[in-house]
């Protein structure tokens, strides 16, 4: 079995869904920082059978984690500092959220203006329904996710 | 800087300052004939609609503005490939206000985004189209007298009718709106709408024939029921009859009743009913110009 060393200050996102990692690695743009990032697919989980996990050296106050609560809200966010997990933090579903999802409506003005960022606004939490800046078109999010 | 997005950017109490300036532009035009000399609308229509541009074009011109643009896609540099965006910078730098028409929904949001001018949407595919909802209501307020305590129908194609949604969402800020939906089954109001009337509490009721109704309505919004929206050719010739208006309906209904039609109309509304003082259609064409004459002086904030 492979062994990935603790990390001493960061944080660990658990139980992403298996196969969710790599898009979540793009979406939080770690390729972009200079630290140490662990990449972990399929582990055996208790819980969900395969998971994948992300284990990242960076101050956690420097990124927008609002594109896992959109992704999967069962996602765990653990704070590390001195090797310890000194918090767990809950995911919410942003307000608005910039480039995550792309608007499926082929009359949305989105659909031919290719540079225009796509905009969503939360229209119903219990649902988790999104709503297009531009068309007003709601979507169930997960239909949504590029 | 404002823009009009959709009839529910402006508050009742706005969109009442609005139709008191279109009421006094009606009552007193020469005292705005030169309320906008030195300013220039533009006119950015990606699809061709002479109606809506003609009108917005009339409005600036009767306010002593002056206009410019194009009328169609072919003619804009969109065949050369530039972005709305980009459209509307440069726009902003020739005009002081635009008027916008694009095909694609969200286009005028784009639009109002990157401009440093107001910008009107003048109508984004089927999306909004807000100055037919404000040149409904400036009809209906005027003729009227009010925008509460009324039933009104709307009959027709109610599915796929971008008007009447829009009208709907306005009217229902108003006390006392009851709405009766008069459509083929297969054209039958969005069930979104008819949740947010429940929701309200407000009172609807949907049929499908157009004389059963016409003794309660005080407005009637007819709108056009095109052969393609049916889904057989049986269900369109049973049917069609139904939902158009000639003398005989019109003998049905209230003698202070008043249609209403976003124009153009084809064949739901027989030419002998032009005659009935209560066809009020082409009395709406110029509450369309008035209401467009307010909205530009309230966006350059000349009023």
């Amino acid at each position: 079995m492979l062994n990935i060393g603790k990390i001493e200050e960061g944080f660990v996102l658990d139980h992403i869904p298996a196969g969710k990692s790599l898009s979540i690695y793009h979406h939080l743009q770690l390729d972009k920082l200079d630290c140490t990032v662990a990449i972990i697919k399929n582990a055996k989980s208790s819980k969900m059978g395969k998971k994948d996990l992300l284990k990242v050296e960076c101050d956690i106050e420097k990124m927008n984690m609002d594109v896992l609560a959109v992704i999967d809200h069962n996602i765990t966010v653990n704070v590390i500092k001195n090797g310890e997990i000194v918090e767990k933090k809950g995911l919410v579903l942003p307000k608005e959220i910039k480039n995550v999802m792309k608007c499926k409506n082929p009359r949305c003005i989105t659909s031919i203006e290719q540079e225009l960022p796509h905009i969503f606004t939360l229209a119903d939490e219990k649902k988790e329904v999104y709503r297009c800046k531009y068309c007003e078109e709601k979507f169930d999010k997960h239909s949504l996710i590029i | 800087m404002r823009h009009l997005m959709t009839p529910l950017d402006f508050s009742v109490e706005e969109l009442e300052r609005l139709f008191d300036l279109a009421a006094d532009i009606e009552r007193e035009p020469s005292k705005y004939a030169h309320a906008c000399d030195g300013k220039i609308l533009a006119t950015c229509f990606y699809e061709p609609s002479t109606r809506t541009r003609l009108s917005f074009e009339s409005a600036m011109i009767q306010l002593g503005g002056q206009v410019l643009g194009f009328s169609d896609a072919g003619s804009s540099s969109a065949t050369k490939g530039e972005s709305v965006s980009d459209t509307i910078r440069m726009i902003s730098c020739y005009s002081h206000i635009c008027a916008m028409r694009h095909p694609k929904e969200g286009s005028a949001m784009v639009a109002s985004m990157a401009a440093s001018i107001p910008v009107i949407n003048a109508g984004d595919g089927g999306h909004q189209h807000p100055t037919q909802t404000l040149t409904d209501l400036l009809t209906i307020r005027s003729l009227k007298g009010r925008l509460d305590n009324f039933t009104i129908g709307l009959c027709g194609d109610l599915k796929f009718g971008r008007t009447v949604h829009s009208l709907i969402n306005a009217l229902v800020r108003y006390d006392n709106v009851k709405f009766i939906f008069i459509s083929p089954e297969e054209l039958k109001v969005p069930d979104y709408i008819i949740e947010m009337l429940k929701e309200k509490n407000i009172p609807f009721e949907e049929v499908i024939r157009l004389e059963d109704v016409m003794p309660s309505l005080d407005l009637l919004y007819m709108t056009r029921v095109q052969r393609e929206r049916f889904f057989n050719e049986q269900d369109y010739v049973r049917l069609k009859d139904f939902y158009i208006l000639n003398k005989e309906k019109m003998d049905l209904a209230k003698e202070d009743m008043l249609v209403l039609h976003p124009l153009p109309r084809v064949n739901e509304i027989s030419v002998e009913v032009d005659e009935d003082p209560r066809a009020a259609y082409f009395r709406q064409v110029q509450y369309g110009v008035y209401v467009r004459m307010a909205l530009i002086l309230t966006l350059l904030e000349l009023a």
